[in-house]
């Protein structure tokens, strides 16, 4: 048998499949971390009522969802400024969610009733 | 019957035929059911009870229509379980006017949340009126969802882009417009500069002794900007109607009436016909006000409007359901 490809052969081939399998093991490791982070925030609450939305400012942390509720006696919605997100018409008691996977300030209004402003803040 | 003569002019300084001391002291009554009638500058007053007595003679004119406003059909909250019958009792007002108007205008939120049902049930009770014609233009209840394209459907024959249009009835010229589509953040109502240009186009050539009636549903004047209660863009589109001599502004939105006249142009809001809303400022928010439901159909209410030919400005009578 030519013993072309040695044991330095096969010692580079473990070890790259050793780092490889690390890096993956890191990599996991990295992953759980960051989904306990997710499960751990739990969504974060926005009250609709009284023609405003409380509160008017809400920092989350990335990969928070935003419920808005609508506790007022007349319809509302909850539009994003730039277009990243649209709810449908609220009528009281109903919700709308949105899971902010990106940091950045989200600037939002009512399109029913546009003096009604609010802003969600990613970090 | 002296006090019939006490509410005419005492005073026309100005020869326009508005004793301007005597149509403040009628604005101050109207909050307690008396009915302010300036027919061609005329001032008379009448009491909510001797409504009746607005027969053809006092009113005689060429053409008479009516405004309702603010149905708000599928709204069920506690300022009003059954905006349905409100709705039917201020057809009924109508019918029961000493000449019914010839036709209908109604200045928007027709619907609660653009329902295809809701549509119907006010389409349904509208055909109790007498008067067939109803002229329509949108709330921005009436578009919301799907940005006004069943609105349209429903009752935008014959108009342009997002639902305005003019039309002429025994030598008065109408303008439905539209101040409802892309609301911006923290903004008022919008007219846009497509509908602008229409209007501009609209007004051309016309005489300016032709009498005009614009409606639209958020007012065209800054009634309460803090609450939305104005539209961003409307002196462009008041200067093109400065030239004409009677202008009437008919609009809905703030669920009360209100006047305001600026030289040739009076502004005029009508009751919802489904619930109130605040007088500006008196509340947190501008949302439905709750009175005890004895109370309900006394803030509700319809507007019949008189044109008399050479006179030049249209008799604006508001009436409440009760």
């Amino acid at each position: 048998m030519k013993r072309k490809y040695g044991i330095g052969f096969i010692a580079v081939i473990t070890a790259i499949l050793f780092v490889a399998l690390s890096k993956e093991a890191v990599h996991v490791g990295a992953t759980t971390k960051e989904s306990a982070a997710q499960s751990n925030s739990a969504p974060a609450a926005v009250k609709i009522d009284n023609f405003s939305f409380g509160p008017a400012e809400l920092t989350v942390s990335v990969g928070t969802t935003v419920q808005w509720t609508n506790r007022d006696d007349i319809p509302h919605t909850v539009v994003s400024t730039d277009g990243v997100f649209k709810s449908h018409a609220l009528d009281t008691d109903e919700s709308f969610s949105y899971k902010f996977d990106k940091t950045g300030t989200y600037p939002y209004f009512c399109s029913l009733h546009p003096k009604m402003t609010g802003k969600v803040v990613v970090q | 019957m002296n006090d019939k003569k006490k509410d005419e002019i005492q005073f026309d300084h100005n020869h326009d035929g508005i004793d301007r001391r005597g149509f403040l002291k009628c604005m101050a009554w109207a909050g307690t059911g008396t009915l302010c009638v300036i027919q061609g500058g005329v001032l008379k007053s009448y009491s909510l009870s001797r409504l009746g007595e607005l027969d053809r003679s006092h009113m005689s004119g060429e053409l008479s229509f009516a405004q309702i406003s603010d149905s708000h059909m599928g709204f069920n909250k506690p300022a009003n379980p059954d905006v349905a019958a409100t709705l039917k009792a201020a057809v009924e007002k109508i019918n029961a006017l000493p000449k019914p108007p010839e036709f209908l205008l109604h200045t928007g939120d027709i619907s609660h949340l653009s329902k295809p049902a809701e549509f119907d049930t006010v389409d349904q009770i509208l055909k109790g009126a007498k008067s067939k014609d109803v002229f329509f233009v949108p709330g921005e209840h009436d578009v919301f969802s799907d940005n006004g394209d069943l609105y349209r459907e429903r009752y935008g024959k014959g108009t342009k882009g997002a639902g305005w249009y003019s039309f002429d009835k025994n030598g008065v010229h109408f303008i439905g417009l539209v101040n409802v589509m892309n609301l911006k953040a923290g903004g008022l109502g919008t007219l846009g500069q497509e509908q602008l240009e229409w209007l501009e186009n609209d007004l051309k050539g016309r005489p300016a002794s032709t009498p005009i009636v614009v409606f639209a549903h958020i007012p065209l004047w800054s009634v309460y900007p803090q609450w939305g209660w104005g539209t961003d863009d409307s002196e462009q589109a008041l200067a093109y109607l400065k030239r004409f001599g009677s202008v009437t502004v008919l609009n809905g939105h703030i669920h009360q009436t209100m006047q305001k006249v600026e030289g040739h142009v009076k502004f005029h809001t009508a009751a919802s016909t489904a619930f109130p809303q605040p007088a500006p400022g008196t509340a947190d928010s501008p949302g439905p006000m709750k009175v005890p439901a004895e109370k309900l159909r006394s803030v509700l209410g319809v507007t019949s409007v008189e044109f008399v030919r050479g006179k030049h400005a249209l008799a604006v009578v508001d009436s409440s359901l009760a």
